[in-house]
């Protein structure tokens, strides 16, 4: 026996892999006898909450899944596919790499696009486009905290492009928050989308007994041991020096890799299953490929690739190393795979093959090191129901007095502030790092709506989507219902200004600790507003991902369930972005002029008021401003369409300035007997501004009040300055001086 | 024309320039892989953008040695013409196509955005379509783009009218302000002293439709085209 099976298993050993007596109970009875060290690191890290959702899955089971568009189910494989017509699928979904991001940034953040991008490759479709959802504590100021959390920033916008820009997958859009219930502990949720014709969906299972299993790309190395660091010291016969616990990502393997992999596929009869390894690296893959294809897998990890001599079965199994696949072949077309990736210079090997016995058999060598009946492991790990309750501060949070609010005397000044703190600022710092541009498809530019990519589908045609990833966290914290309802409805909306109709979604709840029952409960509820959502919009989620534990030693964050929604867009004719276009179009308040300010940026920014309820929502009034916009689209009476959201009004008609190859002014009037603050920053929900000819506003207008959309005129397009009268005020801000303010924020405070 | 595009372990932004090439501009485009050493007789080779073979070490220093360059470096010497794009204009400058070098952005940052290019002068194969001093807008995207060569080697750009793009603002002007990433003299893009290797950081392949908000680079591809096939001459 090797140290791989005869170390003794203490409690405290198994107290280390968080794996809970009761849970090491089970893991006999599945065996029939105490696993040895590498069997107990292999249960650690599958029936952790990342692989299992053991603490999330009967509240995931909430989501609508199922759709006449949806090809492969969330769930199934490693991202939902769904049909958008001509024989064309998409795949996408949205990841966290929330904990290595914060202690390494740059490679935390890189790493998690590398990761999500397998996922969809691995469906057998073409990445075409990235987006992302970022959080982070505030970054002005001199504190110590604010130069870590601009350090963080910095670190992982420079290493999502680090690997986007390199493997050629654009960055597209986004959004960006900062506040200080993220200090310690930014979030990082990367989206990632791909296409692919239907008849091209791979799938993970490991069938036909005796079928080659294949191991390729990048060696296998001790990086990413994060959970078991403390194991691989203990194990390895020589003690050198602790390893690094995040990975490090390599984005040129990864092209190199999805090439291959992409080439490979045009050879279907050579592929029966094919899986990433992404977190949990061979264990996950193999187990999981076998559950699927109901059979068994024997790998001999003496045949792995790998990056460093010495190695413990332990490692191999549970090293997080990037750029890897495990592939099942159809045995005779072996040499179809090792031509393809010999051709792209990538390590492969042969590492084993697929039985008929349900086990999960690994050796080393001769010696079995591991034998674990593959479903059990990778299907029946522990449920739990935890306890939710109410929060005791719901009330505190919910609380607002609307006498705080107090009318500022200086107008020009209070938009500059608002407009250039760093949550509403221009994110151009930012998405210029991106290449947003590669793979000539990007129509709408990052800061619009939503982002509008092209796709050629051969014989001159083009199909166009829209994909945008929204969260208010600031209204999830105080009604998680209905905040998680109002990100849905908020990524619809985007989807619709665009001119598109959407499609699916993919979900990335990022929460505190769920043995807390308050936390609990914001989960709960707020899984119950987005499954409302989905439902109510017809978008069936596609996949996701689970953040827990996201602390710092404050508290936990402000519950944020990222959505990102994609939508199709019939024409190109009908794709609308956000900025003013011509001078002379009429410019058009869609909805109301709105009142709701509890919670606003401008109650938390201006005022210092950071509690209150979030707006409320009404589902079909939301829902017919989406039809009527889209049919004004239709019509093509629409030159620009940009939702009210974070800032209100007044934020929307300084974003809409910017955008195109010279900014463009406005002119906005205002009924001096509404209160001017209520009715620029208000946040109510249901409301965009459009522009349209200047001719045709009247005719739009009524044909708006037909969707029962109630719209008025509030302006004209056209001038160097944005003018905003109402009764005897009069405030104006010339174009440079939005954009100094605006458009320059965030990169005054990074540089 | 026929058109080779050169593929590297790495190149990504080889598909967007044969759609370019192939879809909208209707020429006959294929790809060379890098291990390939023949260019097929191609009368015009395009190394695109991306990271070849990762850019370690240095960008293109790799590349530079691999089979297939030593055949663009025949060719480049028999006249053919050349077009290096990004990753392409490094790959040229490391293989010696080209003067000078290019090195980390003043910011060091990567920059993505599109930027008025001026057009230095129209007496070249690649800019015969457009006339001195007029404004283009073409996207860059690149990491390392500032352009840097001794003093003399600038003098000589300038007197054998090698440069031929440089970043400026929209009313023509070159100044420290409308350089993107530091490049001596505001540098975007020159050719050799014979005229036929082009080398240039913006990339005139994502500015040639309409629905990706202009088409000015096309008129790059355009200007070669109708050098080697002149309007009114009779396919053979």
């Amino acid at each position: 026996m090797s140290a791989a099976t005869s170390k003794k298993i203490t409690p405290e050993l198994i107290a280390q892999h968080g794996i809970t007596p009761e849970e090491y109970e089970r893991i006999k009875e599945i065996l029939g006898r105490e696993p040895n060290i590498t069997e107990l690191g292999i249960f650690s890290v599958m029936w952790s909450e990342h692989c299992s959702y053991k603490n999330s899955r009967p509240e995931l089971k909430k989501f609508p899944v199922t759709g006449p568009n949806v090809l492969v189910k969330a769930g199934e494989e490693n991202a939902g596919v769904i049909d958008i017509g001509d024989g064309w699928a998409i795949a996408f979904k949205m990841e966290s790499h929330n904990h290595p991001s914060a202690v390494e940034p740059f490679q935390g953040a890189a790493t998690g696009v590398g990761g999500i991008l397998r996922d969809i490759f691995t469906m057998g479709a073409r990445p075409i486009f990235s987006l992302n959802s970022l959080r982070f504590g505030d970054i002005r100021g001199d504190s110590e905290q604010a130069k870590t959390n601009r350090r963080l920033l910095g670190g992982v916008v420079a290493g999502i492009a680090h690997y986007g820009n390199c493997i050629g997958v654009p960055t597209v859009g986004g959004e960006i928050y900062f506040d200080n219930s993220y200090n310690g502990n930014p979030l990082v949720n990367v989206f990632s989308l791909g296409i692919l014709r239907h008849e091209d969906i791979r799938r993970g299972a490991a069938t036909g007994t005796g079928n080659p299993v294949f191991y390729v790309g990048n060696r296998t190395g001790r990086d990413g041991l994060a959970g078991a660091a403390f194991a691989s010291r203990d194990l390895t016969e020589d003690s050198k020096a602790d390893r690094p616990a995040v990975q490090v990502g390599d984005p040129f393997i990864e092209k190199l890799l999805l090439e291959a992999c992409l080439e490979l596929y045009k050879h279907p009869e050579a592929v029966v299953g094919i899986q990433d390894m992404g977190a949990a690296g061979l264990t996950c893959s193999t187990c999981e490929t076998a559950s699927r294809g109901n059979s068994g897998i024997e790998i001999d990890l003496k045949k792995v690739p790998q990056r460093e001599p010495g190695m413990t079965p332990y490692e191999t199994m549970l090293s997080e190393s990037q750029e890897r696949m495990l592939i099942i072949v159809h045995k005779g077309h072996e040499q179809t795979v090792l031509d393809i990736f010999r051709k792209w210079d990538l390590p492969v090997a042969e590492i084993g093959f697929v039985t008929d016995d349900t086990l999960m058999r690994v050796k080393n060598g001769n010696e079995v090191v591991v034998e674990i009946p593959a479903r059990k492991l990778a299907d029946e790990a522990p449920i739990y129901h935890r306890e939710a309750r109410e929060p005791a501060d719901l009330l505190e949070r919910r609380q607002f007095d609307f006498s705080k609010i107090t009318e500022p005397d200086d107008y020009a000044a209070t938009v500059l502030e608002l407009a250039s703190s760093p949550s509403l600022a221009s994110k151009r710092w930012v998405y210029r790092q991106y290449d947003h541009m590669v793979r000539v498809g990007t129509v709408v530019n990052p800061g619009s709506d939503a982002a509008v990519i092209r796709f050629d589908t051969g014989d001159g045609k083009w199909k166009y989507l829209a994909a945008s990833v929204d969260c208010n966290a600031k209204y999830v914290a105080a009604d998680p219902y209905r905040g998680s309802l109002i990100a849905v409805a908020e990524c619809a909306r985007n989807i619709a200004m665009s001119g598109g109709v959407p499609l699916a979604l993919t979900d990335n709840l990022n929460f505190g600790n769920p043995h807390d029952p308050e936390i609990f409960w914001e989960l709960q509820q707020s899984v119950n507003g987005l499954a409302d959502g989905c439902r109510f919009f017809n978008t069936p989620v596609t996949g996701g991902n689970v953040s827990l534990y996201n602390q710092n030693p404050a508290g936990a964050i402000d519950p944020t369930p990222t959505v990102g929604m994609v939508g199709l867009i019939a024409e190109e004719k009908h794709i609308t972005s956000s900025h003013f276009k011509k001078p002379g179009d009429a410019i058009l308040l869609v909805g109301d002029w709105g009142w709701e300010i509890a919670l606003s940026a401008y109650a938390r920014e201006i005022h210092g008021v950071l509690t209150g309820e979030p707006p409320q929502l009404d589902l079909s009034r939301e829902k017919r401003l989406h039809d009527a916009v889209r049919s004004l689209i239709r019509l093509g009476e629409v030159h620009s369409a940009h939702d009210l959201s974070e800032g209100g009004l007044a934020v929307a008609l300084v974003e809409s300035c910017f955008g195109g190859k010279v900014p463009v002014g406005a002119s906005i009037d205002i009924p001096a007997d509404l209160r001017l603050d209520v009715a620029l920053f208000n946040e109510s929900q249901s409301r965009a501004i459009l522009t349209t000819r200047g001719e045709n506003a009247t005719a739009v207008i009524e044909l708006l009040a037909r969707f029962n959309v109630p719209a008025l005129r509030i302006g004209t397009v056209g001038g160097n300055e944005l003018a905003i009268t109402s009764g005897s005020k009069k405030i104006s801000w010339s174009l440079d001086q939005l954009d100094k303010a605006w458009g320059l924020a965030i990169e005054t405070l990074m540089e | 024309m026929r058109w080779a595009v050169i593929q590297f372990p790495g190149s990504n932004c080889d598909q967007d320039c044969y759609h370019v090439l192939k879809h909208v501009l209707g020429q006959d485009a294929y790809y060379v892989w890098h291990k390939n050493d023949s260019l097929e007789g191609a009368d015009a080779v395009i190394v695109p953008g991306g990271f070849s073979y990762g850019d370690y070490l240095r960008c293109g220093a790799i590349a530079r040695w691999s089979p297939v360059m030593q055949s663009v470096k025949a060719h480049a010497a028999d006249g053919g013409i050349v077009i290096g794009i990004c990753n392409g204009f490094q790959v040229l400058c490391e293989a010696g196509l080209l003067p000078g070098a290019l090195i980390r952005n003043r910011s060091l940052h990567f920059r993505c955005e599109s930027r008025p290019l001026r057009v230095e002068h129209p007496h070249s194969l690649f800019t015969k379509k457009l006339l001195t001093g007029q404004i283009l807008d073409i996207p860059i995207a690149h990491g390392e783009g500032n352009y840097f060569a001794d003093p003399e080697t600038l003098k000589s750009l300038q007197i054998n009218r090698q440069i031929l793009f440089t970043y400026s603002d929209r009313a023509g002007r070159a100044t420290p302000e409308t350089n993107p990433n530091g490049s001596a003299l505001n540098i975007a893009g020159i050719m050799n002293k014979e005229g036929n290797v082009l080398g240039m950081m913006p990339h005139p392949e994502r500015a040639s439709e309409s629905i990706l908000g202009g088409s000015d680079g096309k008129a790059i591809f355009e200007s070669v085209i109708e050098a080697k096939e002149p309007k009114g001459a009779v396919a053979a």
